[in-house]
């Protein structure tokens, strides 16, 4: 079958510092049959002597015919993380198999209102919904909570500030939970109930929520907005575990 | 929860998405919106919302409403064991 499941090769066409510990890599993938915002794909790596190890990445780019782009965040002790950010440079190679999920998607006619929450590296697919839903000229009523340690953790900062300025209907909202700078007007603490029913408010009562993030943040904001009276059918969730994988 | 979990292995969930991958391979397909229905409870969850523990050596997939095992699956160097005790049926749609 076509598929999905087929393992490919990928060659780097382009790598991007995103913070000093997160890192974008554009990937051109003869054959990529195309992707919906929010699904992933599984990066192999194979040693000399057969050992090999897999890992699932979001994938952050909208669909953009043969190119695909990943952002990955150095984990401490990742084995996967660390190749790609020590080792890995522009015009290798990379196996991988995808687009992979259906569940933890999002497009423009799918609409809205859109309420995307992410931790940390849970931006990514988030991103790519961004992405797409500018992509396609969507006007879908939006609004972004992103929850990041320090101002300088921030991926895709500028770029969320571009789309947030562009007048299409997009909000976003950002919280700092380890230190703020002087005269930031953001959120300061972790996300919680009052932060969510304060920025899903604008949304009204018939939002679809995605949260992306590690665990603990997940289960935090699918609990407070099933609290808020979200059914369990507009709330979809995608979990990274304590840190990421 | 059936089975009582410490703080690290209750940290270390995730969303069946993970495994999409490797059940695709197993499978032929994504299976992350196949419906299943959880054995013990009843409750009938997509494979991608079941909840999944993937530190071990084996990943178990365990249904959000019960925490009961649904899926397991390990695997060896030339094969996937998948042990769907848990599960009452898979849903596959038909093409």
């Amino acid at each position: 079958m076509v598929s999905a499941i087929a393992w490919r090769l990928g060659t780097v066409t382009d790598i991007t510092d995103e913070t000093t510990t997160v890192r974008s890599f554009r990937l051109d993938v003869p054959g990529w049959p195309g992707h919906r915002a929010g699904q992933h794909l599984d990066l192999r790596l194979t040693a000399e002597d057969g050992y090999s190890v897999e890992r699932s990445y979001s994938i952050a780019s909208a669909a953009d015919g043969s190119s695909v782009d990943i952002t990955v965040e150095r984990i401490p002790d990742g084995e996967v993380s660390a190749f790609l950010h020590d080792t890995v440079v522009v015009g290798d190679r990379l196996e991988l198999r995808g687009p992979i999920g259906g569940y933890f998607v999002w497009e423009p006619a799918n609409g809205g209102p859109l309420l995307l929450v992410g931790g940390g590296s849970g931006v990514v697919p988030l991103m790519a919904m961004l992405r797409d839903r500018m992509r396609q000229a969507s006007t879908v009523a939006t609004r972004l909570l992103s929850s990041s340690r320090h101002l300088e953790d921030i991926i895709y900062r500028e770029e969320l500030d571009r789309l947030a300025n562009a007048g299409d209907g997009l909000e976003v909202i950002h919280t700092l939970t380890r230190s703020q700078p002087v005269g930031w007007t953001g959120y300061a603490r972790r996300i919680d109930d009052r932060m969510l029913a304060e920025v899903a408010d604008p949304l009204g009562s018939s939002l679809r929520a995605y949260i992306c993030g590690p665990t603990a943040l997940v289960e935090t904001a699918a609990n407070a907005l099933s609290r808020l009276g979200l059914p369990p059918d507009r709330i979809r969730t995608e979990r990274f575990g304590p840190t990421g994988t | 929860m059936a089975d009582p979990m410490d703080d690290a292995t209750a940290a270390a969930m995730v969303d069946g998405n993970a495994l999409a991958g490797m059940l695709a391979s197993v499978f032929g397909e994504d299976v992350t919106m196949t419906p299943g229905r959880c054995a013990h409870c009843q409750t009938v969850s997509m494979v991608g919302e079941l909840r999944a523990y993937v530190r071990g050596p084996g990943r178990v997939l365990r249904c959000p409403a019960c925490g009961e095992v649904v899926l397991r699956v390990v695997e060896t160097s030339d094969s996937v064991y998948v042990d769907v005790r848990g599960a009452s049926y898979l849903r596959f749609s038909r093409r």
